[in-house]
């Protein structure tokens, strides 16, 4: 335990350090000046902010689209199905997770691309695939992290007993009244939960915007080419302090709501 | 006679080869608390969930009221349920648990309000409006699923084994706490449970449940005095069966019997006048000591062994446990003996 901490906030505190110093413009080299220099840049210059708020909103639309999927599957696994499908449908949402991250953005690529799947299906509608950008980051990272959000629903959604909802129609609510007043806010916890997962890892994704975003860029990028192309880990570190900032927010308003406890 | 609140005709649940609920026909009177109590798998709580709703039925017909009911969702039936486990809404306070049923009738927000501390002052727990689930007892909690239920006035209460949960000492309060809520309002309640004492203290008439049918449908009183089948007498107290052999031997006639355990003497030796009674002589097997009463277990020379009850007015445990091994004679008086009406099998 000990260990791992030391590790782990050893690692951190590194990046925090790194992120203080500078690299010499003629040189290239790293020069261990204490500055603050990094900051400054990301806070003036405005592609930076684009980049930044981009990024947070990708995350959450990402995080939106997956609990909107994750919730009519999660409350099928948990309250519907009989405990043989129930048993394969856990499978059916793990097995995605065996498959290799850069073979499944392929396949969105694939899907997205101008003679792929998604053309061929709106072509008789006269339109096209909608290439490489925004939209099909989204998609794809909706894809790849989806089941981030289906298992602690489905988790939270098993937790709760029948009988509840048997006293809700018996007090006279309809289905639809029991979701919203009922189901809903007694899975709020564990939407938050999986949205930690489905916001997180889209705050660090540079890989799937590489194959299927085309020209667009989030904080990811700006971390992997200035640390590998441009060679400025200390700029590098400064970019990355910010998806940590704001998932710190995030665990912090996440932890009111008692979703930490679903984990 | 009074309205009927519930009219069950021949109302059937198999679940695969299984007859959990068999061709049951049953009346249940308005106003009335009525009682279903049968061992487990006996079909009674299936019955409750059947008048519920949430299973429906495979034959037969729920009348509630003037309206057949049968094949109407839970939410579209004028009855409320007690269930089990309570059922309370962890994430709302004990005031919004209570209000539910109002909200999602879309009663206004101050008409909700008084009900609902109306129905908690019922089960007495103004001073717990506030509070959430998780800060009540079990006792509380059964009382806020009691209020939950009574303020939306149905015609029935259906109450599903709700004081199982519960101690000895808290359950025998709140049987008697029940039973005056009842009287207070008037609604029809329809109870479930296993325990018959808790059936026969509290209720009008008792239904004994017995493989999806009703073996009994009486008072508390004929249910104890006059059991109908055998199946009865034993779940019902304690009773001692004779029959075949030893009926002949005992009683003089065929057919069996039923006696009490708290109507037989035991004595030493057998009494100068023995009209219009019983007499066996046995040997005492066990004498156990239960605080008010003593039962004496004898085993008869005739065959079967009878569980002889005391109370303890004026006998010393001591002399009691001395009987232990020694002979007695038992005696009864014929009129309190039960003739069951057995089949023929």
């Amino acid at each position: 335990m000990l260990w791992l901490g030391v590790a782990y906030l050893g690692a951190l505190a590194a990046l925090l350090i790194t992120s203080l110093w500078m690299q010499n413009d003629f040189t290239g080299n790293i020069e261990r000046v204490w500055t603050t220099e990094n900051f400054q840049t990301l806070f003036t210059v405005d592609v930076y902010r684009t980049i930044t708020l981009r990024t947070i909103g990708i995350a959450a639309l990402v995080t939106l689209i997956d609990a909107v999927i994750a919730f009519p599957i999660a409350l099928y696994m948990a309250k519907v199905a009989s405990p043989r499908a129930q048993r394969l449908l856990v499978i059916a949402v793990l097995m995605p997770l065996w498959a290799s991250y850069l073979v499944k953005a392929y396949a969105w690529r694939g899907m997205f691309s101008s003679n792929g799947p998604i053309a061929w299906v709106v072509e008789p509608f006269g339109l096209h695939s909608p290439g490489y950008g925004l939209f099909a980051t989204t998609v794809t990272l909706a894809y790849l992290w989806l089941p981030y959000m289906i298992l602690p629903v489905f988790a939270g959604l098993e937790r709760v007993p029948d009988s509840l909802f048997e006293a809700s129609a018996d007090l006279g609510a309809g289905s639809w009244m029991t979701l919203r007043r009922v189901v809903l806010p007694m899975a709020f916890p564990a939407f938050v939960a999986g949205s930690i997962f489905t916001f997180s890892l889209t705050m660090g994704d540079y890989i799937a915007v590489k194959i299927v975003g085309g020209t667009t860029q989030m904080l990811g990028n700006v971390v992997y080419d200035n640390q590998g192309a441009a060679n400025n880990l200390p700029f590098a570190a400064a970019v990355a302090t910010i998806p940590i900032v704001v998932m710190l927010g995030y665990l912090a308003a996440a932890r009111r709501t008692g979703a930490l406890e679903q984990l | 006679m009074t309205a009927t609140a519930i009219s069950l005709r021949g109302l059937s649940k198999h679940y695969d080869q299984v007859r959990a609920v068999d061709e049951l026909d049953l009346d249940i009177a308005d106003g009335e608390f009525f009682s279903m109590l049968g061992p487990s798998g006996s079909g009674k709580t299936t019955v409750l969930r059947l008048i519920a709703g949430f299973e429906e039925p495979t034959a037969g017909t729920i009348v509630l009221g003037e309206d057949d009911v049968t094949r109407r969702p839970p939410f579209a039936r004028d009855v409320n349920t007690v269930f089990q486990d309570y059922a309370i809404f962890p994430h709302m306070s004990v005031l919004e648990n209570v209000e539910y049923g109002l909200r999602v009738k879309k009663v206004g927000r101050a008409e909700r309000r008084t009900r609902a501390e109306e129905a908690l002052a019922t089960v007495r727990l103004e001073s717990y409006a506030a509070r959430r689930p998780h800060q009540l007892s079990g006792g509380q909690r059964q009382r806020v699923a009691l209020a939950r239920a009574l303020v939306n006035r149905p015609k029935v209460l259906l109450l599903d084994e709700p004081l199982g949960a519960l101690d000895l000492k808290l359950r025998r309060e709140m049987q008697i706490e029940l039973k005056e809520i009842q009287r207070e309002v008037g609604i029809t309640f329809v109870f479930v449970t296993h325990d018959q004492e808790e059936a026969l203290t509290m209720s009008d008439r008792v239904a004994v449940f017995n493989e999806g049918r009703i073996e009994q449908l009486a008072t508390p009183v004929e249910l104890y005095e006059r059991p109908a089948s055998a199946f009865v007498a034993g779940f019902v107290g304690t009773s001692n069966l004779f029959r075949g052999e030893a009926a002949r031997e005992l009683v003089g006639a065929e057919g069996a019997f039923v006696i009490r355990p708290e109507k037989v003497r035991l004595d030493a030796e057998a009494p100068a006048d023995t009209s219009g009674l019983c007499v066996a002589p046995g040997v005492v097997r066990e004498v156990v000591y239960l605080g008010s009463t003593t039962s004496t277990v004898v085993a008869l020379d005739a065959g079967p062994t009878v569980t002889v009850s005391h109370p303890n007015t004026d006998t010393s445990i001591d002399a009691a446990l001395e009987r232990r091994d020694q002979r007695v004679v038992l005696t009864w008086r014929r009129d309190h003996l039960v003739s069951l009406e057995e089949e023929t099998a």
